[in-house]
């Protein structure tokens, strides 16, 4: 048994780890970062659409800033999210994009002069300003006031995952792929590195750390019919909670509005923001008549609820694979799909022999909501440090840090990713260089054996349970009973079967008995992890009664800001649980820079007001009043909070001077 | 109507002593839109839980799941079954790349090791300052090196590259394109010598034998012919 040491451990080879590896590598420090896959290969890289970030080069950005970003990330997450992080996140990206454009991300630049677009399904020419050229361009997307979200066609994520690799690469970061960790080493509510299989050779490895990062992203393969890549099963999550780690909000869940119907695989949210729309069985455009402000481009989750609801009108199109609805970006040209969305288009082509650049119907793609996003996580500090656990951090998808809250809007995602990087990455750093540690190899060899016996445990089952129909039967559930319209009855049920399902996996049968390269011994303790986090998401929908954001209950359709302003913490009392323990962690109006109100999209008079939300902004209104000084200082003024200064500092739009 | 189809993989374990080189056949009910991803994990989790292959995003963006599909490299998943008329498909592990088991070949470690070659990466002689306003860059300069820049790492050129099996350490299509990449990206401010001191070597741009199986088989239809002869013109000037 092998035991190798290091200051800095970090779990997931995606956008937001190796992020965190460059922060730990630029200060010095020894940092590892173990991935499943060939870190160019993580889910990071299908990100489509873009990255948010508010510039304000093009001409339909012009007036965003830090404010305006700000105010669309709280409203997304209808209020669920933590004011100071959004803060936090919104000041960061514009640093993050002028990053990532030095280290080679080719992002789309502005030309000046005149550009055709379509908005609102007709064409209209827009001209760029002269001093705008070259500049890192913008498109529209959900939920957002200006054209924020910027791209490389619809391979923002690709370009983005490759330019970080390649700079850790520069600096030296020592990367592992195919090396998986199945437990992380823990004593008296400290973390200390991880117990780790070599997916190549099929043996342990302990890596002893100073602080260990989890970012493994998200967990949306514990649903049936998911954007999500294979590997994100949300087994970084399982580990934490194996050791008592706090998770938060996991019931956040969303469901995009247009993975491509039947593969699942991801359309990109800048199909509609380049100007494509959402069309039924009859061809008519019918977003406007549920959201006549936003359209097509309200928030996911209401986009999503509402196709459903159309749906269920009868007005979807009938396929061997139930009803679904067409997305139609033939409206915007083929020169324009064939530059802008050309992913999209080889997508439609290669999986459904269409091409989407087609006049009229024969272009239409079949499109229905399906999980994409997991909003919860391991609940952090703002610095990025679990709650309950010393010396584990988390930052990406992974995280509940928590600048989300119960929906997240497109292109905040990849953007939080490299900003939490920054940030997380950061103050890790820093925990690693602070901190010394005292674990003794006795310790670890233990945990070792614990692994090795746990594994041998596995293989000696001699039941008649097949982990592959367990683990189908926990994806349908999710995707019945804890999808997109839940209910209490359905919810109750989940949680039930799904602690049949627990129950069920320590009554397996391996085929194979040997322990190397053997994926069915993977899958045998994988999907025990991803039941224990099926069932965080599960119990967590059950007791939330009410509806907010990606949360929607049928049986309590209000948004209740007196009761359940809130972030779930579920955790795993004991090691042989069958199901998390809930708890609850009060967000507060009173120090929020915009108090709870109606997010100007989805359903009106639909919130149980608190009190505290109209107190609160009869303040905000009398400080802004009496405001003399600049943006800056107001916002100061209303919610202060802490960042690293070369993070704070202003961002240099145009305009501005000293350019 | 919904078929029979065959599907025969390699199975082999280098790392078990008594492991042999075998093929397996399996038969599966073709269901509508089926990919080789669909078929596989069907097989695995239904007819053979030990057959290994790797998949990740499963829509062609990973790079993940290159393998010999019928003699040719191809992307599993981007590959419809219903493409097979005689419904008969071979499976075999990409060439060049290290076995790790049946269908699971190491690219990983090829790849970075090309990246590390080549210095697959920006080097810049100027800090940037990141509250500033970014760098001017001309469109049409951005979106030719995004045009290069979409490279996955799949393996499939150097899977079918002749120069790539005689010499272990050609850097192949896709080192090629990536100095392709760096050498128009104004952030990059290596020169042409520069350039040369990385791949003006026969494991670099001289190695190419011109047979332009690569560009046949990138799934991203990279123009990697006519930019291995631009690298290769630049070369021959220094």
């Amino acid at each position: 048994m092998q035991i190798k040491y290091t200051d800095a451990l970090i779990i997931g080879g995606g956008l937001a780890g190796l992020r965190s590896a460059i922060a730990t590598g630029a200060k010095g420090l020894d940092t590892i970062v173990l991935s499943l896959v060939p870190v160019k290969r993580s889910h990071s890289a299908a990100a489509q659409g873009g990255m948010q970030s508010s510039l304000g080069n093009s001409i339909m950005g012009e007036g965003d800033n830090e404010d305006v970003h700000f105010g669309d990330t709280v409203k997304g997450s209808d209020w669920g999210c933590d004011q100071e992080v959004a803060r936090m996140f919104v000041n960061t990206a514009p640093k993050a994009i002028r990053e990532l454009a030095a280290w080679g991300v080719p992002w789309s630049r502005v030309k000046k002069g005149d550009r055709e677009v379509v908005i609102n399904t007709k064409k209209t020419t827009i001209t760029e300003k002269e001093e705008a050229h070259g500049l890192i361009n913008a498109r529209d997307f959900g939920g957002t006031k200006k054209w924020r979200t910027c791209y490389t066609a619809d391979a923002t994520g690709h370009t983005m995952l490759y330019a970080v690799a390649n700079e850790a690469m520069r600096l030296g970061v020592v990367i592992e792929d195919k090396k998986e960790a199945i437990s992380l080493i823990e004593k008296d509510g400290q973390c200390y590195g991880a117990i780790v299989r070599d997916l190549k050779h099929g043996g342990f490895i302990a890596y002893v750390a100073k602080g260990t990062m989890i970012a493994t992203g998200g967990y949306g393969r514990i649903y049936k019919q998911s954007t999500n890549a294979t590997i994100c099963k949300g087994t970084g999550h399982a580990i934490a909670l194996n050791i008592g780690a706090y998770m938060g909000n996991m019931e956040a869940i969303q469901f995009h509005p247009t993975p491509i119907v039947p593969s699942g695989i991801l359309l990109t949210e800048g199909c509609r923001g380049d100007g494509g729309v959402l069309r039924d069985k009859d061809g008519y455009r019918f977003m406007p008549d549920y959201e006549p402000e936003k359209q097509d481009l309200a928030s996911r989750d209401v986009v999503s609820r509402r196709m459903l609801e159309h749906i269920k009108k009868g007005k979807g199109v009938k396929s061997p694979y139930g009803d679904h609805l067409w997305l139609d970006i033939s409206i915007l040209g083929r020169e324009h799909i064939e530059k802008n969305l050309r992913d999209v288009q080889d997508i439609s082509k290669t999986f459904n022999g269409i091409d989407p650049a087609d006049e009229g119907e024969k272009g239409w793609m079949p499109v229905l909501p399906m999980q994409h996003y997991s909003m919860g996580g391991i609940r952090t500090t703002p610095e990025g440090q679990s709650v309950n656990i010393k010396g584990l951090f988390s930052c990406g998808e992974a995280a509940c840090w928590d600048m989300h809250g119960f929906n997240r809007l497109g292109g905040n995602s990849v953007s939080e990713t490299v900003v939490a990087g920054m940030i997380v990455g950061n103050y890790f750093a820093d925990f690693c260089l602070e901190t010394e540690i005292d674990i003794s190899t006795a310790m670890v060899k233990k945990e070792l054996k614990r692994q090795d016996d746990y594994i041998l445990s596995l293989l000696a089952m001699d039941g008649d349970e097949s982990i592959y129909d367990i683990k189908d039967e926990m994806r349908i559930i999710m995707q019945d009973k804890v999808g997109i319209f839940r209910n209490g009855e359905d919810l109750a049920d989940a949680v039930e079967e799904l602690k049949v399902l627990l129950k069920k996996t320590k009554n397996i049968n391996i085929t194979k008995k040997n322990r190397l390269l053997n994926q069915e011994l993977e899958e045998a303790y994988k999907v025990p992890m991803m039941l224990k986090v099926a069932l965080c998401v599960a119990k967590g929908a059950r007791d939330r009664t009410e509806s907010r954001g990606a949360h929607f209950r049928e049986d309590y359709l209000k948004r209740d800001d007196e009761n359940w302003l809130n972030r779930t913490i579920s955790y795993w009392e004991n090691a042989d649980d069958l199901e998390p323990t809930l708890k609850y962690e009060k967000l507060d109006i009173m120090k929020m820079e915009i108090p709870p109100a109606f997010r100007g999209y989805g359903r009106k008079g639909m919130i149980l007001e608190n009190p505290l939300s109209q107190k609160r902004q009869d303040e905000i209104d009398k400080i802004t009043a009496g405001h003399t000084g600049d943006r800056y200082e107001l916002q100061d003024k209303l919610m202060p909070y802490t960042l690293q200064p070369e993070y704070k500092s202003k961002n240099q739009r145009l305009g501005d001077e000293d350019e | 109507m919904s078929r029979e189809i065959t599907i025969t993989a390699l199975k082999y374990n280098p790392s078990d002593s008594e492991s042999k080189p075998t093929f397996e056949e399996y038969k599966i009910e073709e269901t509508p839109g089926m990919t080789l991803y669909i078929a596989l994990t069907k097989i695995k989790s239904s007819i053979d839980h030990d057959l290994s292959s790797d998949f990740v995003c499963r829509a062609g963006i990973c790079g993940a799941c290159g393998m010999v599909v019928n003699g040719k490299p191809k992307l599993a998943c981007k590959t419809l079954t219903s493409d097979f008329k005689d419904g008969k498909i071979e499976l075999l592990p990409l060439p060049t790349f290290p076995l790790i088991k049946d269908l699971s070949v190491d690219t990983g470690s090829w790849m970075k090791n090309m990246s590390i070659r080549v210095n697959s990466w920006i080097v810049a002689n100027e800090e940037t300052d990141i509250s500033k306003l970014e760098k001017r860059i001309e469109p049409e300069v951005a979106d030719e090196v995004f045009e290069l820049d979409r490279c996955i790492e799949c393996g499939l050129c150097v899977a079918s590259c002749s120069t790539a099996i005689m010499r272990e350490d050609f850097v192949g299509a896709v080192g090629l394109n990536r100095v392709a990449r760096f050498s128009i990206d104004p952030h990059d401010s290596r020169t042409d010598e520069d350039f040369y001191e990385l791949i003006g070597d026969d494991e670099g741009i001289f190695g190419c034998m011109s047979l332009l199986a690569c560009e046949d088989h990138c799934p991203k239809d990279l123009p990697l012919q006519s930019k291995i002869a631009y690298m290769r013109r630049k070369m021959v000037k220094v």
